[in-house]
């Protein structure tokens, strides 16, 4: 037990070691710089002195080895690095983007949950039936209509026609205004889940039509327990492993995922911050979120694992 | 999981559901800018919020959009792009143009409340010449040599040489005037200039509002009680913004998303016609190019109409080098105003390439949406004369970083224009220009002209000389100017008295009423 969790802890911080390099030296190969992404075409005008100038305010004259430590050091100390774009610090503006996306997140998986399950559970009660059908069209929806299209019809055709259009409002805070804040994030957490759902309805429809052929349901239904009861309690639950583990994997994906929703609906998220830092090349805010995101990432997946304990006593058992 | 967990979940997304009904009728009113008084405050849609806060480092559009209504320059333009006074009332050149004596406004202040004086625009010029400062105007002042406040209210300038685009260069944002005592570490964060309004509140990534300034020194004081720049990442996601009454202006890029925006009838586009020009940049110190019939044969075999029709819609109009509406070259004046595939085919067999040859052209992608449309349908016209071009699609960091060093044969390019032609291309085209690399073409002459239209402060001779300057870049095919697009400035009924500029600059903010 001790050994598995002493495992556990190396795999994940060899993960994010991994992760902390591999987008170092992806930045770093990608041209251009803060200097270029700041001023576009007019760097070709600076003369060298500028240059220099500009290259020790933002950093970029030390060795590629000091940058990388002194920024994987100041991560642990829990200096997240500046943004010289918006004067803040990288730990104060994840601060307030992380917890925006972990709402959509939550919102969205809420909705594909509602949206999924019950497709799944409906297509598995009559297999190639029109019923059936219907979760594979919704499914098949899901899957193939991209996030930017769909959000951009809501978004046109419900401002143009209605003139509503909660998210022109300027963000709101779930604490300073948890009515507008809900609205706001209704629709991108539509979009989000219904692209979710399809997985979710699929993967509920296989684990819930491979428990039905199982004994003990047959038993229960001789037993005489009533038909609701048994879908919900004996087939259901006994169809949630696989279920919550594409749950857990698709939530670990929307916290670094949402990046194309929440550009068009303007939702200030950790994916916005991601793209900001990329096209400003400001590396520190870049390294330091998707190493957030990473770590967020590792935690989904081992809350995961711990709830296969709760929803699954033989794993509890073992 | 029991029935009564399903119970919840289902009364939660009902719950959602009835919230989201039930607001559709609050949306508009919530707004800030819809409360149909005089003052009121404005909210302006903007893609994303400004990438610095310091004016002298500013390049990025909606840094300056914003920065040009918080800071004050010595000199302004007017709608039409004239020098007009600023915190400067009046300028005298000297008989023989090597001094440039400067009356400054007397009762203007800072943001801070403290006075502005000769000692702020000796310690700005000053700042902005020393290279430590990396301050991107710099190059504009290499003809000032020593600046002087005799007294508080009077500036001297001391040339090296005569130079009348002075006035209109320091009429920028990146030429703003900083009190003596401001330091870039803290402009960052609290700016404090002379302009109409000031920072009030930022939230990074979100928004940035302004609030009047009640000590504006202009006669005319702004009316707006405020201005809020919100960020909406995606154009399409403004115009929705502005439909459901949430934004009340802003100035987009895209031609398809001007059309939209004007389809839903309740907002009005204005079209300006940009100074900025899309151009197929030729390198004539490489290759092929070096060889004047070989540029002189893509000029003559490129119909510039259609590039536009096919890559931008048709929005925008056909242009020769300089821009500005008062110095504007007469694209008819060139060689070849119109396509002419027999005298391309003429010029390539005086080059002795009568055969055809291949020029590699590099485009960016995604710096603006009418790139590779542009290069596409250039390869297409002028496969037609022979002449193939080898494109080369980069991602725009990589096109900029080939671009600052001059590392290309051909490429397609949005440059950007300015007011006066001496800083638009005098840094390109004279042989000791801060961008003569990037340009790949300089001549005795043009070095000649360019001299001789900085020493004459004769408004007319100017004109005169930047058209002969005009000539001398078509004649000689240094680029194959194309087209300029249009500005579009989308506005709702409320609002009033806003006059868009062909810079773009949201400078008329001060004179817009919310009706």
């Amino acid at each position: 037990m001790r050994n598995r969790v002493v495992r556990r802890v190396a795999g994940v911080l060899g993960t994010l070691f991994g992760v902390a390099v591999f987008v170092f030296v992806m930045l770093r190969a990608i041209p251009g710089d803060q200097i270029t992404a700041g001023l576009g075409t007019e760097a070709a005008a600076l003369t060298p002195a500028q240059r220099v100038a500009l290259e020790h305010y933002y950093g970029l004259d030390e060795s590629l080895f000091t940058q990388f430590f002194s920024w994987l050091g100041n991560m642990f100390s829990g200096n997240f690095g500046y943004s010289a774009r918006s004067q803040q610090s990288v730990l104060d503006l994840t601060l307030h983007s992380l917890p925006v996306t972990f709402e959509l997140a939550v919102f969205s998986i809420v909705l594909a949950l509602l949206i999924g399950v019950p497709l799944g559970m409906l297509a598995a009660s009559r297999t190639n039936s029109p019923r059936d059908a219907l979760g594979q069209v919704v499914s098949l929806g899901g899957l193939s209509i991209p996030a930017f299209l769909l959000a951009t019809t809501l978004l046109s055709v419900l401002a143009a026609s209605f003139g509503f259009n909660p998210n022109g409002q300027g963000f709101a805070g779930l604490l300073d205004d948890p009515l507008l804040n809900l609205q706001q994030m209704f629709l991108p957490a539509l979009v989000l889940g219904f692209g979710i759902a399809a997985p979710i309805q699929r993967t509920t429809r296989t684990a819930v039509l491979e428990v039905r052929s199982n004994d003990f349901v047959r038993t229960a239904r001789a037993k005489g327990v009533p038909p609701r009861r048994l879908q919900v309690r004996h087939v259901l639950g006994n169809a949630l492993v696989p279920i919550v583990t594409m749950t857990g994997l698709q939530f670990g994906y929307l916290l670094g995922g949402a990046v194309v929703v929440e550009q068009v609906f303007s939702v200030p998220g950790i994916g916005r911050q991601v793209l900001l830092g990329i096209q400003q090349k400001e590396y520190a805010v870049v390294q330091s979120t998707v190493l957030v995101i990473a770590l967020a990432f590792v935690i989904v997946n081992l809350l995961t694992d711990l709830l296969y304990r709760i929803i699954d006593p033989r794993v509890r058992a073992s | 999981m029991s029935r009564g967990a399903f119970s919840a979940i289902g009364a939660a997304a009902a719950l959602s559901i009835a919230l989201t009904g039930c607001s559709s009728s609050s949306g508009p009113t919530t707004s800030t800018g819809a409360s149909g008084t005089s003052g009121g405050n404005l909210v302006v849609g903007v893609t994303t919020d400004p990438d610095t806060l310091f004016p002298w480092k500013a390049t990025q559009f909606q840094a300056v959009n914003v920065l040009t209504n918080i800071y004050g320059t010595l000199t302004e333009f007017d709608k039409d792009l004239n020098v007009v006074p600023g915190l400067a009332e009046s300028w005298k050149p000297s008989e023989d143009g090597k001094t440039l004596t400067l009356t400054l406004r007397k009762g203007v202040t800072f943001s801070d409340g403290s006075a502005f004086d000769s000692k702020d625009v000796k310690a700005s010029l000053d700042k902005i010449m020393d290279e430590a400062t990396a301050a991107v105007a710099r190059a504009s002042l290499s003809s000032v040599k020593s600046v002087e406040a005799p007294d508080a209210n009077t500036v001297v300038l001391h040339l090296n040489t005569p130079d009348a685009a002075l006035p209109a260069n320091l009429a920028t944002v990146n030429m703003a005037m900083l009190s003596s005592d401001d330091t870039e570490e803290k402009l960052n964060t609290t700016p404090n200039g002379t302009g109409p309004f000031t920072l009030k509140k930022r939230v990074a990534s979100q928004s940035i509002t302004l609030a009047r300034n009640d000590k504006y020194w202009g006669s005319e004081k702004p009316k707006l009680d405020g201005v809020e720049f919100r960020v909406i990442p995606d154009e399409s996601s403004i115009v929705s913004a502005m439909q459901s009454g949430n934004v009340q202006l802003a100035v987009f890029n895209d031609p398809l998303v001007a059309q939209t925006a004007e389809g839903g009838g309740t907002i009005t586009v204005a079209k300006t016609p940009q100074l900025n020009y899309h151009a197929l940049q030729l390198n004539a110190t490489h290759g092929e190019l070096k060889d004047l019939n070989v540029r002189l044969a893509i000029q003559c075999a490129v119909d510039r109409k259609q590039v536009l029709d096919t890559a931008a819609l048709g929005e925008g109009e056909v242009t020769g080098p300089i821009t500005s509406p008062v110095f504007k070259s007469d694209p008819q004046q060139r060689p070849c105003p119109t396509r002419d595939l027999a005298k391309a085919a003429e010029y390539l067999g005086k080059a002795g390439k009568a055969g055809g040859l291949t020029i590699k052209t590099m485009v960016s992608q995604g710096e603006y949406a009418t790139s590779v449309n542009e290069a596409q349908n250039l390869k297409a016209q002028l496969a037609e004369a022979k002449i193939n071009l080898d494109l080369e699609v980069l991602e725009s960091g990589a096109f900029v970083d080939r671009w600052v060093a001059g590392d290309f044969d051909a490429a397609v390019a949005l440059n950007g224009g300015r007011p006066d032609p001496d800083g638009m291309y005098g840094r390109y085209f004279t042989s000791k220009g801060n961008l003569n690399k990037v340009a790949g073409y300089s001549s005795p002459e043009l070095d000649k002209l360019f001299a001789e239209g900085k020493a004459t402060a004769d408004q007319a001779k100017r004109k005169e000389i930047y058209a002969k300057v005009s000539a001398e870049l078509e004649n000689n095919a240094a680029w194959i100017w194309l087209f300029t697009g249009y500005t579009y400035t989308g506005t709702t009924s409320q609002v009033k008295g806003f006059v868009p500029m062909a810079s773009g600059s949201l400078q008329y903010l001060r004179t817009t009423t919310l009706g």
